[in-house]
């Protein structure tokens, strides 16, 4: 009987985590004088882009690190694609570290073939992979040339190369763009979404919450080793709004709009921020503008961007 | 296993296809034989100029020959003294030497006198006071009615034949000598290779750490196949360099001896000085021929596998041990000075008690240090041509192998926390905590 559930549990597992790349339950990993990883629990759905977002020193890195095995937790179970993290894993992930780097007197193309083959490519599929990928940056006049002789965007996406190449299942970026020219930034997120929609996962730590908002669906917000937020952007944006609508508007304002269903928070020249309470709608509002005979330009809702949010929650978690 | 072949392979082929390791490599023979083909050019040419010196020698002492060296010329001649000062004016020679006669026929000092205004260079004093010595010998001879034959038996050549009691096997007074160079030599070179590619070992770890492409490797490998591969790595082109010259030396000296001329005789002439050649030659041919005989009498199927071994022991545990610190330092190379040091100390100890054991291969400090991990390494090998006991060997091999490993896997604790970590240089405290770190 015992077995009979310990099987089921452990299928229910696999189905549970099938349709998620990468599956953590309550890790834990502690140093000496701190814990780094506290409790931490989240899914990364297959072919997603998921953010994983923190100040320094929150435990991102030493969650990677658990990932991509090159440390072990302490407790608390991690499954790839549904099987728990095991030896041959690594060839799985592709990893490209915030603090990265290569051999500089090596040529660019010995150095890839040997990153490759690392993880598990043989020797004439990574060849022949390389050069695909070296002709789709336009870069493969490149192989011959030593890394000490490129510019630091060339070795990025050199090394954008080698954390792809061998097809993984899932792809951690840690800080992708740091140190990127806008037009070789773009070609790298291009070649993300290319990714995302070939199936591909991605794993994607940043401090910069103007890229997380644009291409993750969904995010983890740690501090101080714990998770302090986790779920879709969108929802979490709407969870946190505060129900502030910009009003442009022309002409005189009647002294009417002023009710105890609105709060003005802020009225500039043309400009008015309203909050509503929260079982008003947007619609309300604007019959109640309409009907005060408000010349409106344009209306639209006040979301909290993903920056504000972090920050306020980082500096709620802190106290 | 598959890994950490292809991080040797990286670590072979990226130092061999080096140019700096193809010159020293190359070089280093051909720099040695250039230098030594120097030594002996120097050595043998003394003044550049050729000088023509005349001998006012009116009793004869000399017999009218002095022969010295090729850019002396020396003629005798009966004019005064004053007559030959007056040619020295006139730059007809370029100096004279005045024999004045040999009052004591048993004395045992003699001065001559050198007219020039220019000064003998020491060389060419040294080869005519030793002409002249050896004249003055014979001349003595003859006085005193002593054969040359005669006087030479007179001199006897001791040495010890030593004999074993209780075990059976032959050894000559020169089977010691042999022993000692061969041990010498073995002891010296085992400390230098081991430092110097465990130092080779120490800066690649250094490099990856500071390129930060040690993160990416180690999200493919695990950290202990990753130094392996280094140490193998970094071995093996320390075995191909050493092959290489002990090929390379013998053929460089073979063709420059041919090119330039330099054989034993030269360097015998050298090294000898005044003594006279047919006396050394005498003795030294039959020297020559025994050295050979006992340098193949030596049991080489015992001394060159265990050799070997302990070079391939001594080198994993240093250069592990090297590799940790490697991983321990920050961005700084001389921020490794001070965690090197525990290191090299057990190293420079083997030297010494190394360099002791040549000359007392059986005293306690060479036995007991041959079977102690680690110095063992070093002077044991330089005990093998000694022949030690059976058991002395069969210890110091099986603790040494023990004790490799375990320093290995220590190393290897250290060097995959290390890697990670950034900012300043882990002290001592830090580095026996790592040790105990889980995962």
């Amino acid at each position: 009987m015992a077995t009979y559930l310990k099987s089921v549990t452990f299928v229910h597992s696999i189905n549970k985590t099938n349709m998620n790349v990468l599956s953590l339950q309550n890790v834990v990993k502690a140093y000496a004088n701190h814990i780094a990883v506290n409790d931490v629990s989240f899914d990364v759905k297959k072919g997603s882009i998921f953010g994983l977002l923190g100040p320094n020193g929150a435990g991102k890195t030493s969650l990677i690190r658990i990932i991509t095995t090159i440390t072990a937790a302490d407790s608390g179970k991690v499954f790839l694609n549904g099987l728990p993290l095991n030896n041959l894993h690594p060839n799985e992930i592709g990893y490209m570290p915030e603090e990265r780097g290569l051999y500089k007197k090596m040529k660019v193309g010995e150095q890839l073939l040997y990153l490759a083959q690392l993880k598990g490519l043989s020797s004439k599929d990574a060849k022949y992979k390389l050069k695909t990928w070296l002709e789709k940056f336009d870069i493969l006049n490149w192989w011959d040339k030593k890394i000490g002789d490129l510019s630091k965007g060339m070795s990025q996406k050199v090394q954008f190369i080698a954390t792809i190449v061998h097809d993984p299942s899932l792809i951690i970026l840690d800080e992708p763009f740091s140190g990127l020219d806008p037009i070789n930034a773009n070609l790298i997120k291009d070649e993300i979404y290319h990714l995302k929609e070939k199936g591909t996962s991605i794993l994607f730590s940043t401090h910069r919450m103007e890229q997380v908002e644009e291409i993750c669906e969904d995010i983890v917000l740690m501090n101080q080793g714990k998770i302090i937020l986790y779920g879709g952007v969108q929802q979490i944006k709407n969870d946190f709004k505060e129900n502030l609508f910009s009003v442009k508007y022309e002409g005189r304002l009647s002294d009417s709009l002023h009710t105890q269903d609105y709060k003005i928070v802020r009225h500039e020249a043309n400009e008015i921020v309203f909050k509503t309470s929260t079982d008003q709608t947007s619609n309300d509002l604007l019959r109640n503008l309409i009907n005060n005979k408000v010349n409106i330009i344009s209306f639209n809702e006040i979301m909290p961007s993903l920056n504000e949010i972090f920050i306020k929650k980082v500096e709620a978690s802190n106290e | 296993m598959n890994k950490i072949w292809l991080v040797t392979q990286r670590e072979y082929l990226t130092r061999v296809k080096n140019k700096t390791f193809i010159l020293t490599t190359l070089l280093t023979p051909l720099g040695i034989l250039v230098f030594m083909a120097a030594v002996v050019l120097v050595m043998s040419t003394g003044s550049d100029k050729a000088k023509v010196i005349n001998i006012y020698d009116p009793t004869h002492l000399l017999e009218n020959e002095l022969k010295t060296r090729d850019n002396l010329t020396f003629q005798f001649s009966d004019q005064g003294l004053d007559v030959q000062k007056e040619w020295y004016k006139e730059k007809k020679i370029n100096g004279i030497l005045e024999i004045p006669p040999l009052t004591d026929s048993l004395a045992s000092k003699y001065s001559y006198k050198y007219h020039s205004d220019d000064q003998l260079a020491m060389d060419e004093s040294f080869a005519i006071e030793s002409a002249i010595s050896k004249k003055i010998r014979n001349y003595k001879l003859k006085k005193l009615n002593i054969d040359a034959n005669t006087l030479k038996n007179l001199d006897t050549d001791v040495s010890a034949i030593p004999v074993t009691i209780l075990e059976d096997k032959k050894i000559s007074s020169i089977t010691t000598v042999v022993s000692s160079v061969l041990g010498g030599v073995v002891g010296y070179a085992m400390f230098f290779i081991i430092l110097f590619y465990g130092m080779q070992v120490m800066r690649s770890v250094m490099e990856e750490k500071i390129n930060r492409i040690v993160e990416v490797l180690i999200s493919s490998l695990k950290p202990f196949e990753l130094m392996m591969g280094k140490v193998i790595g970094v071995g093996l082109v320390g075995l191909t360099q050493i092959g290489i010259w002990l090929v390379l030396m013998p053929l460089i000296y073979i063709i420059g001896a041919a090119l330039f001329g330099v054989n034993a005789e030269s360097m015998g002439s050298i090294n000898t000085g005044d003594i006279p050649l047919e006396q050394i030659n005498m003795t030294s041919q039959d020297k020559i021929g025994q050295i050979f005989l006992e340098v193949r009498a030596m049991n080489w199927w015992l001394i060159l596998p265990l050799t070997l071994f302990y070079f391939l022991a001594g080198y994993f545990a240093y250069s592990a041990l090297f590799a940790a610190i490697g991983s321990a330092v920050g961005e700084d190379i001389n921020e490794a000075n001070s965690l090197t040091l525990p290191v090299m100390m057990p190293l420079m100890f083997s030297m010494y008690i190394g360099i002791s054991a040549v000359n007392a291969p059986d005293s306690s400090l060479a036995v007991w240090s041959s079977m102690i991990p680690l110095i063992s390494s070093i002077v044991m090998p330089v005990r093998l041509p000694f022949s030690p006991p059976w058991w002395q060997i069969a210890v110091s091999v099986v603790s040494l192998i023990i004790f490799s490993i375990f320093l290995v896997w220590l190393a290897a604790r250290i060097y995959r926390v290390g890697i990670l970590m950034y900012g300043k240089k882990a002290s001592f405290r830090e580095l026996s905590k790592w040790i105990f770190y889980k995962g």
